[in-house]
């Protein structure tokens, strides 16, 4: 956050080190989800529409454990849940909490046209301001996850903001704070990292999960929520989370090349025609041939 | 299916100053829509098309308020690119001697008109700018849909979204590189184009030099052969 540029590194006249120094090993800060110990119970969805102060949402029942389809610009976190059969016929119940996965590499702020309407702060959180948002919904299209949502009243895109507020302040997300399972974890990049990939080897070594794995995808140049999952190599079961998430070509050719040539040729043909006036000039019309069918 | 008429106009000017009506009023008015719609489209997309050129949306009332109306007024344009297309449609077919003239397109572009082979009411680069802009303006009205209505396709149809954004860019790009030629020629080049789209008039001289044919059909003159 802002306020992290602004920590003391050196000081005049002071006796020791400078106080804080090297409390701070990282500024990136990540989100732990460890799914094989979700239970389901829905915790983290109300805390995020108490701390976000988001209005009432009707909920869906569709014979499931799931609250609606998906995420929604006023319900930014959903559990997605799946019955699964394993292939010895047993089922699974998989929870899976959908939120914004804070890419490394945004999708939605590279198809984003309007000026700062999309930040990253140095900590990796992936924030929208409302207040810069020209209401196109190229975010939409830019995403891997399906996670920005339009609303029609206000024209404007909604995310989880990873609780930006709260962390800039010390405080934990909202719903790492309401988590009762201890499923969801909150702290640098590099623990949460440690720490889901000791859980996944706990899970391949003990629980006879050998496919257990850390979700931290690195098409999106990896992420500020990472999962661990009893079957890695199988994410989508875990309510359509994406095997190789990228942004999508198109983005990646309309950003890139496309707007090269676009810009090329729109410079060209100006001074393509700039230059045929130089040369050529205008094409006269001889007015003085009175007689039909004379030379003009 | 040309439409206009010799109009024994403008007497003043003396026997050579008659003028010819080469755009009815519906005509003009209809290109105007179409030319004040194209503009405003032109400035707001190219807003949105690159961060170096988003200052652009000034001119319109800011970010959200060019966003808003963009859509709207590119069914304007679409909308008349169809009316033109119901005006024109006849003149603007490619004939045999088209590809005639596009031979000489080189005797053209160095204004060595005397060289060319006489055209009827629009020569073939006026004739390729209309379909253009005809084909332009329905496809960026259906990409365009995709891209106003966003949230409105489920997750499963995003490539729809992918693909209404690749047209979108390409159709605008194209429409840009045909629309710098169209003003460069109607206005620098060609004199007397412009004033022709905005009062309706040519002069005798004007039409029998850039567009013999139709000239010959409007005057009742002996058609030339070719």
């Amino acid at each position: 956050m802002s306020q992290a540029t602004l920590r003391i590194q050196k000081m005049s006249g002071h006796a020791g080190p400078v106080p804080g120094e090297g409390t701070q090993r990282e500024l990136q800060v990540c989100k732990l989800i460890d799914v094989t110990t979700c239970i389901g119970c829905k915790a983290c969805e109300v805390a995020c529409l108490e701390w976000n102060g988001l209005p009432y949402r009707e909920t869906m029942f569709e014979n499931t454990y799931q609250t609606m389809p998906d995420t929604a610009w006023n319900f930014w976190n959903v559990i997605k849940f799946n019955e699964y059969e394993r292939p010895d016929g047993s089922l699974m119940w998989l929870m899976r909490k959908d939120q914004c996965m804070h890419c490394a590499e945004p999708g939605c702020l590279a198809a984003c046209p309007a000026d700062a309407a999309i930040v990253q702060y140095a900590n990796g959180v992936v924030d929208f301001q409302q207040d810069h948002c020209i209401g196109c919904g190229y975010c939409i299209s830019g995403c891997p996850f399906n996670i920005p949502k339009f609303n029609s009243a206000t024209k404007k895109v909604f995310k989880c903001t990873l609780c930006s507020d709260r962390i800039s302040e010390g405080l934990e997300p909202a719903c790492i704070k309401a988590c009762p399972s201890g499923c969801l974890h909150f702290g640098t990049k590099d623990d949460m990292k440690e720490l889901a990939e000791k859980r996944a080897g706990q899970l391949r070594d003990h629980f006879g999960f050998a496919n257990a794995g850390v979700y931290d995808p690195p098409g999106v140049g990896g992420t500020g929520v990472i999962y661990v999952l009893h079957d890695a190599t199988n994410p989508e079961e875990y309510g359509g989370l994406p095997k190789n998430p990228t942004i999508p070509w198109v983005v990646k050719l309309w950003k890139g090349p496309v707007k090269w040539l676009g810009n090329l040729a729109i410079a060209g043909g100006i001074i393509a025609v700039t230059l045929h006036y130089l040369r050529y000039g205008a094409k006269t019309v001889k007015e003085d041939n009175r007689a039909e069918g004379g030379q003009p | 299916m040309s439409s206009g008429r010799a109009l024994p106009l403008n007497s003043a000017a003396g026997a050579s100053g008659q003028r010819l009506l080469r755009y009815t009023l519906a005509e003009r008015v209809n290109h105007w829509i179409a030319t004040l719609s194209y503009i405003y489209l032109l400035l707001t997309g190219l807003a949105f098309w690159s961060p170096y050129l988003f200052w652009l949306v000034i001119f319109s009332g800011g970010g959200p308020t060019a966003r808003f109306w963009h859509p709207w007024v590119g069914l304007l344009f679409t909308a008349s690119v169809l009316y033109m297309y119901a005006l024109w449609r006849g003149d603007m077919l490619l004939t045999p001697a088209d590809l005639v003239w596009r031979r000489s397109l080189l005797n053209y572009i160095r204004n060595e008109d005397e060289n060319l082979p006489p055209v009827g009411r629009f020569n073939m680069g006026q004739k390729q700018f209309f379909w253009l802009m005809l084909g332009g303006g329905i496809l960026l009205a259906l990409s365009g849909f995709g891209l106003w209505f966003a949230d409105a396709l489920p997750w499963s149809l995003r490539y729809l979204r992918y693909l209404a954004i690749f047209l979108h860019v390409v159709f605008a790009l194209a429409t840009i590189g045909g629309f710098i030629i169209h003003v460069y020629m109607g206005t620098a080049v060609v004199r007397g184009g412009f004033t022709s789209i905005i009062r309706g008039e040519v002069s005798a001289g004007w039409a029998r030099l850039h567009h013999r044919l139709w000239y010959d059909q409007v005057t009742g003159g002996s058609p030339r052969k070719k």
